[in-house]
């Protein structure tokens, strides 16, 4: 919300410059997000009055006329203006004049005819949009004053960031009162003064729904001059507070809502039909707007009613058949509280939030309504002059908000915030918010004024101590800490672990958003069924994602774009799965690799990432946790090469996946060649064995080489298990050292090169030992598998 | 003796004339082998008188010893060249790359993320999580945002078809940690959070860390301690704190926290927008309604609550400017984080 200083200081003097005011409201709650000028920088502009219009020989458009400028002879000046006149006050740019923007004025000719100087429109001071005209200046002013000072331009305007629970700030009294609890400077009494009926004319107002609206004053105008004009100062208050001058009417209910933050409606009387209803909306109603849109009403919806239907939703906004229009002279204004109950969450609801629903969403003063429309008649009639009926306030008193007494136990206000705040200095400060403040033993009985809609509980009373008292006043004090450890487990391994081993295993962190295209999810996962947002970002954020491959091949072919010829990315977080109604979200580390094995160097051969290489890491992060129940069982996935993927097991079950990016979706997302992927989840992965200690052998270790043909169906995970039940207690280690295809083997059999590493706990081994181990195995791979062997040694 | 002494002279010449090791033992076993000179030599002295014999002897001896002595010179010397030849010749260049994986590294966002945590596990605090698909109870109702509340507003919220919602803050993990654990409390929620809102400064996605403690006569005092040392620690100086009154439905009173701008140290500058201010934290004492929704007796029970955004603090950190970098995964923005 914007506040003019100006007018902020007609209702307190706080005796602060901007500055200052802006700091200390700031601190208080009321965010000041900046300060800044009523209007841009200009010099050399003063008010000048036109004596004589003639037309420009040369120019059907122009006028040449003569304007008084308080210096001596009228100068001429040529100007395009529809609205010049002799008589008319308006701003004059004299030469050498500088304009917003950094324009200078300087003597030219025009068509011919020579010019000193300029007559301005709003929008060239930038004082508003208004560009049709030049200014329009109250008669009242004399010709050579400085439009500056003649307009009061030199103010500035508050921004203020006014929070939920403030509605009462929302307005130059609400920021005023503020103000003066902060100074303690003391608040400008409200103009209360009656206006006396000179006609008698009512209109009749019923209130249906009290509960949602117990209050509503009214008053019927009329005879305004529909040709009045807003003056020039009230145009100007509105544009600083952030509103476009409309018709005299409009604007004055604008004014009262800026100054006292009460919004109102007036409705031109003659479309008003027999009385006035404020109720529920009925089945099927709807309303055509101000602004031309069609509002179906829903049953919880407050509606401002006539005989033949709604005229207005309440709070928010009035209807297109009873408003003002440009030869409209008798008006009934409408100034009402509403709850806020009542209001809230409808302008959402139906798309319009406006100044009004704002305000009533928050709450408005319950008791503000007779004097805001006191305020209001005085200036319609000030400014378009008419008669006004009597003013006729409808209540029911019984459902007008309540402010019961807190309960505060004084003590409490030390122990919450942690500081002692004299007795005397709380009540105090509670006194300037307006509260009332009773009790003179252990508790304070405080009772908030009619227009604080926050303050209900002990809490909310201490609340605004801390704020008048001020937060940089509370000292700093550590806590007592009770001495009790933290768990600090062994049975898991921790996501940072994993982060770090697969950062140092060259893998980058990449942190993907949790919703997903849902075509790419689709295609990654055609089977999976997809938790989609009702209001997504964008469609391709649409789907939450059930695996975390969809953004890591997301942000592969997006770095591939940009050049890079290797990736490996991974990323660890939430997995959001669904089956019907049923939602899992679990926690997941997943990598991505793609281009060389290792980066382009010296010295290694160069090779691409296959499978085995992200097998490697894989197993790193495995290894952290010690367990023995590992295993990697061929199996694909339909996103993934159905040869080249493998589903990780445990005891309990699938932990995860490696495997090939499937080639027909290489080919979709145009990559030249295909990512290694794997997943595991994270809670059933990295439980941890702890270590336990075994002797160390005394004894020396043998070592036995031998070289196996068996056919390509054969597994290692064949071979090795066979190989250890046959070497049994002795075999210490198992080194697959070389696998082999080609010449000298047989099509569809290979060559597997093992090193067996033996060694006893007890004694040393003999080569008749070492004889007999690997005798025993190559009976077994023989027996077994079908196994020839090649060579031993 | 004229055979001894010009057989040892020329012995001690061929010794230093040895070019390498080889060499070297050719001229011992010429001279002292089983059929060298002087072994010769020293077998002739049975033929000779024993008067003359044993100064025979002294004199081959001496010359043996001679010999041997400028063998074992000799020796080190040509070993000590071939050393200096094979070092020579094994040289690297020590300016060529090392071999091998190249480091990879930390998401600022998560980095950033491990810190806060160490710094408040330092504190005694623990590490609580929640689902980050929530329900209305525990993303609004509990935490006294009911529906048409106008905070709401200040809340863009993703929802699905069945009234779920993607949580826009970590609170929720205050409420679950309420209910579950036994008081007193002391713990951060660190997650990700999502809001309905995309632009030059909001991505619908990031990261939050809230931090909780509640427990018997827990103070605005102690929040106020508690958030400096954070701020100190996580920035590594010295920082003033400036608690200014707002407002959170779920706090009472309501603070938010700016710190003493961590670029200019308050004179004024480009990203403190000339305030000598950074506004990095909101935070207040837990509301009595938001305990009563949790389970805790707010006449026993007093604690305080904060919540910071992990991608601003990283930005301040680091010097990041603009927020989408973090979940746009460039390889080259992401590469800057790996030191440390």
């Amino acid at each position: 919300m914007k506040v003019s200083i100006d007018w902020l200081r007609e209702w307190v003097d706080s005796g602060w410059d901007p500055v200052t005011l802006a700091a200390r409201l700031t601190m208080a709650g009321l965010e000041v997000e900046g300060i800044e000028p009523a209007c841009p920088p200009f010099t050399g502009v003063v008010v000048g009055e036109v004596v004589t219009c003639e037309r420009h020989p040369d120019a059907d458009k122009l006028t040449v006329c003569t304007v008084a400028d308080g210096s001596g002879e009228p100068l001429q000046v040529v100007c395009g203006a529809p609205n010049v006149r002799p008589g008319l006050r308006s701003a004059f740019a004299r030469v050498g004049a500088e304009l917003p923007g950094g324009l200078r004025i300087k003597r030219a000719k025009l068509r011919g005819v020579e010019s000193s100087g300029m007559l301005c429109s709003a929008r060239e001071l930038g004082l508003g949009e208004g560009h049709a005209g030049i200014i329009e200046l109250p008669e009242d002013l004399q010709a050579g004053d400085d439009l500056r000072v003649a307009l009061a331009l030199d103010d500035s305007l508050l921004e203020i960031n006014v929070t939920p629970n403030r509605g009462d700030a929302l307005s130059v009294l609400g920021i005023a009162r503020e103000v003066a609890a902060l100074s303690a400077a003391r608040l400008a009494p409200l103009p209360a003064e009656p206006v006396t009926a000179s006609i008698r004319d009512r209109f009749e107002v019923r209130l249906s729904a009290p509960a949602a609206c117990p209050r509503f004053a009214g008053r019927v105008l009329r005879g305004l001059n529909a040709a009045a004009r807003t003056p020039l100062w009230m145009c100007e208050r509105l544009r600083r507070g952030g509103l476009r001058p409309i018709s005299p009417v409009v604007d004055v209910t604008n004014y009262v809502m800026l100054e006292l933050g009460q919004p109102m409606h007036a409705y031109d009387l003659r479309r008003l039909d027999g009385h006035i209803d404020v109720r529920w909306s009925r089945e099927g109603e709807a309303l055509t707007l101000l602004d031309g849109r069609i509002a179906k009403l829903e049953p919880d919806v407050l509606v401002i009613a006539d005989a033949s239907g709604p005229v207005g939703v309440a709070g928010i906004m009035g209807g297109e058949r009873s408003g003002i229009y440009a030869d409209t002279t008798d008006v009934f204004i409408e100034v009402a509280y509403f709850a806020p109950e009542a209001v809230a969450g409808r302008a959402r609801r139906l798309g319009m939030h406006t100044d009004a629903s704002q305000r009533f969403e928050r709450g408005v003063d319950p008791r503000i309504q007779e004097r805001a429309l006191e305020r209001a008649t005085r200036l319609m009639l000030d400014i378009a002059g008419g008669q006004a009926g009597p003013a006729v306030l409808t209540q029911v008193e019984a459902e007008l908000p309540r402010r019961p007494s807190v309960q505060l136990e004084f003590a409490r206000i030390g122990r919450l915030l942690g500081v002692e705040v004299p007795r005397h200095e709380v009540e105090a400060m509670l006194r300037r918010l307006g509260m009332q403040v009773a009790g003179a033993g252990e508790t304070l009985g405080v009772i908030p004024p009619s227009h604080r809609f926050d303050i209900s509980l002990p809490q909310d009373v201490i609340e605004e101590v801390a704020r008048l008292f001020g937060y940089d006043r509370i000292p700093e004090a550590d806590a007592l800490m009770p001495q009790v450890p933290r768990p600090a487990t062994e049975q898991r391994v921790g996501r940072e672990r994993l982060a770090l081993q697969l950062a140092d295993r060259g893998y980058q962190q990449a942190v993907t958003y949790s919703f997903v295209a849902p075509d790419l999810q689709r295609m990654l996962d055609p089977r999976g069924e997809s938790l989609a947002l009702s209001n997504p970002i964008s469609a391709d954020l649409g789907v939450m994602r059930r695996s975390l491959w969809p953004g890591l091949v997301q942000a592969l072919v997006e770095n591939v774009r940009r050049q890079q010829d290797r990736v490996r990315l991974f990323e660890i977080g939430t997995r959001f799965n669904v089956t019907g109604s049923e939602l899992v979200e679990r926690q997941s580390v997943a990598g991505l690799a793609w281009g060389r094995a290792a980066p382009e160097q010296w010295g290694i051969p160069s090779r691409e990432t296959d499978f085995f290489v992200v097998k490697a890491d894989v197993q790193a992060l495995l290894a952290l946790t010690g367990r023995h129940d590992l295993g990697y069982v061929a199996d694909a996935l339909p996103c993934l090469h159905p040869g080249r993927s493998a589903r990780v097991t445990g005891s309990a079950g699938t932990l995860g996946w490696i495997g090939e990016l499937h080639p027909d979706l290489c080919r979709k997302l145009e990559l030249r060649q295909a990512p290694m992927l794997f997943e595991l989840d994270v809670e059933s992965s990295f439980c941890a064995q702890l270590p336990v200690f075994k002797d160390i052998s005394r004894y020396p270790q043998v070592r036995r080489d031998l070289a196996v043909m068996v056919p390509d169906s054969v597994s290692f995970e064949q071979i090795r298990s066979v190989v250890r039940a046959a070497a049994s207690e002795s075999l210490r280690e198992l080194r697959l050292f070389d696998v082999y295809r080609g010449p000298g083997i047989e099509p569809g059999a290979k060559s597997i090169a093992l090193g067996l590493i033996l060694q006893e706990r007890t004694r040393t081994l003999t080569d008749a030992d070492g004889d007999a181990v690997v005798a025993a195995v190559i009976a077994r791979l023989r027996s077994e598998l079908g196994a020839s062997i090649r060579d031993h040694a | 003796m004229q055979d001894l002494e010009s057989l040892s002279a020329r012995a001690l010449a061929d010794i230093e004339a040895s070019a390498d090791l080889a060499a070297l033992d050719a001229v011992r076993v010429a001279v002292l082998g089983k059929k060298g000179s002087l072994t010769a030599l020293l077998k002739s002295l049975g033929s000779l008188e024993p008067e003359t014999r044993r100064s025979a002897g002294q004199a081959i001896n001496g010359a043996r010893d001679a010999i041997n002595a400028a063998l074992e010179v000799r020796r080190e010397q040509l070993e000590r060249e071939a050393l200096a030849k094979s070092l020579a010749s094994g040289a690297v260049d020590v300016t060529l790359p090392g071999r091998g994986e190249a480091q990879g590294g930390l998401h600022p966002v998560a980095r950033t993320q491990m810190r806060i945590e160490e710094i408040f596990r330092g504190a005694g605090f623990d590490v609580a999580e929640g689902p980050e698909v929530e329900d209305d109870f525990h993303n609004f109702e509990a935490l006294n945002i009911p529906v048409d509340h106008p905070a709401r507003a200040m809340h863009d919220t993703f929802y699905f078809p069945d009234g779920r919602l993607l949580r826009t803050h970590t609170s929720p993990v205050q409420i679950r940690a309420m209910r579950d654990r036994a008081m007193p409390l002391r713990i951060i929620a660190p997650g990700r959070v999502y809001r309905c809102d995309s632009d030059v400064t909001h991505t619908p996605m990031f990261h939050q860390v809230e931090g909780l403690v509640v427990d018997e006569g827990i103070s605005f005092a102690n929040l106020k301690a508690v958030l400096r040392h954070f701020v100190e620690q996580f920035f590594e100086k010295p920082r003033e704190l400036r608690f200014r009154a707002s407002y959170f439905p779920f706090t009472e009173p309501s603070a938010e926290v700016d710190i003493q701008c961590v670029f200019c140290d308050g004179s004024g500058c480009r990203v403190c927008k000339q305030t000598g201010w950074l506004e990095v934290l909101g935070c207040g004492m837990v509301h009595p309604n938001v305990f009563r929704a949790s389970g805790v007796d707010p006449e026993r029970w007093q604690g305080y609550a904060f919540g910071m955004g992990v991608e601003r603090l990283a930005m301040l950190r680091y010097s990041v400017n603009d927020l989408r970098l973090f979940f746009e995964n460039d390889l080259r923005f992401l590469q800057q984080f790996n030191r440390g």
